[in-house]
């Protein structure tokens, strides 16, 4: 390489423009703000990184920024929302660098913008939208037609109700049945440890005196819980969700909820706190109470989901009671596709509980005969049959 | 292997890509640039069968270096990525020392590096190439949280300890390429560590030029008209959609049959080698007429 092609290249290496870097704290602090991890090893990174590239060039900045600052490909729409707000050129209608408020039109495309609202867990009312009037589809048929684009108020329920059922789901016996992993472990029966036994014999020159086994070690079952929050579940909506989040707190548990269209909720029901897991739950999910699909629904997630979250043997939920405004026989070949990739497959259904409920709904009855097992899901009892049904799982029922 | 000097610009990574055909974007081409610049980690995601695995290969022939693979499954320990000792050759060995041999020296003896499996993470630590090695840790979301664990110890130390022999530390940091389908999330700590990058399906011109490059056998019209199908599944409801290496697979198999463009006779025969579900084959079978139409039109 001749040094006289490398110098100016080496000039460009050390830290770039002085004000780029006030502004790329404040970048990182606004990708922060809508849940991207922009710590100060991150920012560092982003810092040394603009180092190496030319920063006229517009794509490669941007690129450059997006390595550092995404890790996961849920992120991409909400850093390149943030990337077009924040660096846009200077435009009368919107000021860079301004986080999205009231009465403001922002630079975004429709989609951008939408990730845009979620990340931050705006209400879409609070963002101007000119470039998508029909967010909102007019009411036609008072069915679907209208997805219900309506925040359901958790805050209805007491602080002292919320409590009591969170200490008695909390103290249910949730213990998921086990399987056995591909990792090993020490034991007295099993296959042969090689390595252990060699170690050993080495000490008594070579002679084989003691044979140590191994067998493999075991696991408890991943569960996936797919929750029905459409019109007809409402009642149960919310102890459906502090239920999620009282297992989700102890056990390896996928959420999603769906009426009209399905949500993953895993994230959300993280958090420690109940409120505001379930807040954060509120606010992602836009269409509770709306219609049900079931079928497109548990298509979307043998679609979207089933090959991330139905590894290692899963145990999968599906809380409806049955009221499905979808095709039936699409129903019934996406429970053939979930039950396939499934360890076991449960149904529970609320109005199981009631006296005289026969399973006649046309989903329901499509449903039961791909089910491994059909439970109530009325009350905090029922919640704990189910408990003592997953500590006891092992094989499948024969069907 | 001559010494290759590193890339020095991201219009120079690109260009080396594209010599050993491999049609990335300008966004691939500056995570690579950015991730041997600041001597990090690179991780890729994408869907099955868009270039991940790839991408590291043609990376390792780009910096004229030794690529270490690593390929990872449920259960995979230590003993299977970083180093076993060899346990019959130990004790035969020792057996034949024979009676009144000191056992410190002994052991000495068999712990040392000849008696010692080097797997690929000891590999790629321990190495004295002229260039530092390309380290593909491929499919991290089958390994289990256990062993993520311990990667992230290993890519923030560069550092093996052997108990019997001490800590070997890279002498050069190895170019780390990890590889995620997204099977399972990745813990955030070890992302936290790489730089990222996520490869998107391509559009159908990139298709095109990909079938060109990698499957020359196919005529121009073939190329072009087989990645429009893809293209055309890729829109439709189906449990698993086709990669790039299924297109290629595809336009492989029709060259092989001798088509120079397709039909629907070609396609309803040749369609396992993009779809690997019978719901799909069977959903996509009933559309083959107008998919081939759209595609031949494309």
């Amino acid at each position: 390489m001749c040094a006289s092609r490398c110098l100016p290249w080496s000039k460009r290496r050390g830290v770039p423009e002085v004000d780029l870097l006030p502004r790329l704290g404040a970048f990182a602090r606004l990708l922060h703000d809508a849940g991207l991890e922009a710590g100060p090893r991150r920012l560092t990174d982003a810092t040394r990184a603009l180092g190496f590239i030319d920063l006229k060039q517009h794509a490669d900045f941007r690129n450059a920024l997006r390595a550092v600052f995404v890790s996961r490909k849920e992120d991409i729409p909400t850093f390149e929302a943030a990337f077009d707000i924040f660096w846009a050129p200077p435009d009368p209608r919107a000021t860079a660098g301004v986080i999205p408020g009231r009465n403001r039109s922002l630079p975004l495309s429709p989609e951008r913008a939408k990730a845009w609202v979620n990340a931050l867990g705006l209400n879409s009312s609070q963002m101007n939208r000119e470039h998508d009037p029909k967010e909102f589809p007019a009411s036609s048929s008072g069915y679907s037609a209208e997805e219900l684009l309506r925040h359901k108020d958790f805050e209805e329920m007491t602080w002292a109700e919320t409590e009591q059922v969170r200490r008695l789901l909390e103290q249910a016996p949730w213990r998921v049945a086990e399987r056995k992993t591909r990792r090993l472990r020490p034991s007295r029966s099993g296959r042969i440890d090689l390595r252990r036994s060699a170690r050993h014999a080495i000490r008594s020159s070579g002679e084989l005196m003691n044979l140590f086994r191994r067998k493999p070690r075991v696991r408890r079952r991943p569960l996936v819980l797919i929750c029905d929050v459409s019109g007809s579940m409402e009642r149960y909506s919310r102890l459906l969700m502090i239920f999620a989040h009282a297992i989700g707190r102890r056990e390896d548990l996928e959420a999603f909820v769906f009426s009209t269209r399905l949500t993953r909720i895993t994230r959300l029901l993280r958090q420690r706190d109940l409120d505001r897991a379930l807040d954060s739950v509120s606010k992602t999910v836009h269409d509770f109470s709306g219609g049900t699909r079931i079928g497109e629904a548990i298509g979307d997630f043998n679609r979207r989901w089933a090959r991330r979250v139905l590894g290692h043997g899963a145990v999968v939920i599906i809380v409806s009671d049955g009221w499905d405004r979808g095709d039936p026989a699409q129903l019934t070949a996406e429970l053939i596709h979930l039950r396939r990739s499934a360890h076991r497959l449960i149904w529970l259904n609320p109005l199981l509980g009631s006296e005289g409920y026969e399973p006649l709904t046309r989903g329901m009855a499509a449903a039961l005969p791909l089910c491994d097992d059909f439970l109530a899901a009325h009350n905090v009892d029922a919640l704990e049959d189910l408990g003592r049904l997953l500590a006891s799982l092992d094989s499948r029922t024969s069907r | 292997m001559s010494p290759v000097s590193a890339p020095t610009t991201i219009e120079d990574v690109e260009r080396r890509l594209r010599e050993r055909r491999y049609i990335g974007d300008r966004a691939l081409a500056t995570s690579i640039f950015l991730a041997l610049q600041l001597k990090k980690p690179l991780f890729i995601e994408g869907e099955a069968g868009v270039g991940k695995t790839e991408a590291a290969k043609v990376m390792a022939d780009v910096l004229g270096a030794r690529l270490i693979r690593l390929q990872c499954y449920e259960g995979i320990d230590l003993a299977h990525a970083v180093y076993e000792w060899n346990y019959p050759r130990q004790l035969l060995h020792i057996r034949l020392m024979g009676e009144g041999q000191d056992r410190r020296v002994a052991e000495r003896e068999i712990f040392s590096s000849e008696f010692l499996l080097r797997r690929p993470l000891l590999d790629a630590i321990d190495n004295d190439d002229a260039t530092p090695p390309v380290l593909l840790i491929d499919e991290i979301d089958r390994s289990d949280e256990e062993f993520e664990a311990f990667l992230l110890e290993l890519l923030s130390e560069f550092q093996v300890s052997i108990p019997e022999i001490g800590t070997i530390k890279a002498r050069q940091v190895p170019f780390v390429v990890i590889t995620s389908n997204r099977t399972r999330e990745v813990h955030d700590a070890l992302k936290r560590r790489c730089l990222y990058h996520w490869i998107d399906y391509p559009d159908l011109d990139k298709e095109v030029e990909i079938v060109r490059a990698r499957a020359p056998e196919a005529a121009d019209g073939l190329a072009r008209e087989v990645a429009a199908l893809v293209q055309g599944l890729r829109g439709m409801d189906l449990y698993k959609v086709p990669g790039v290496a299924e297109t290629l697979d595809w336009a492989r198999s029709l060259a092989a049959l001798g088509a120079t463009q397709i039909d629907a006779t070609l396609v309803n025969a040749t369609m396992g080698a993009a779809l690997k579900y019978q719901e799909d084959l069977e959903r996509v079978r009933e559309q083959v007429p107008a998919l081939v139409e759209k595609a031949r039109r494309a």
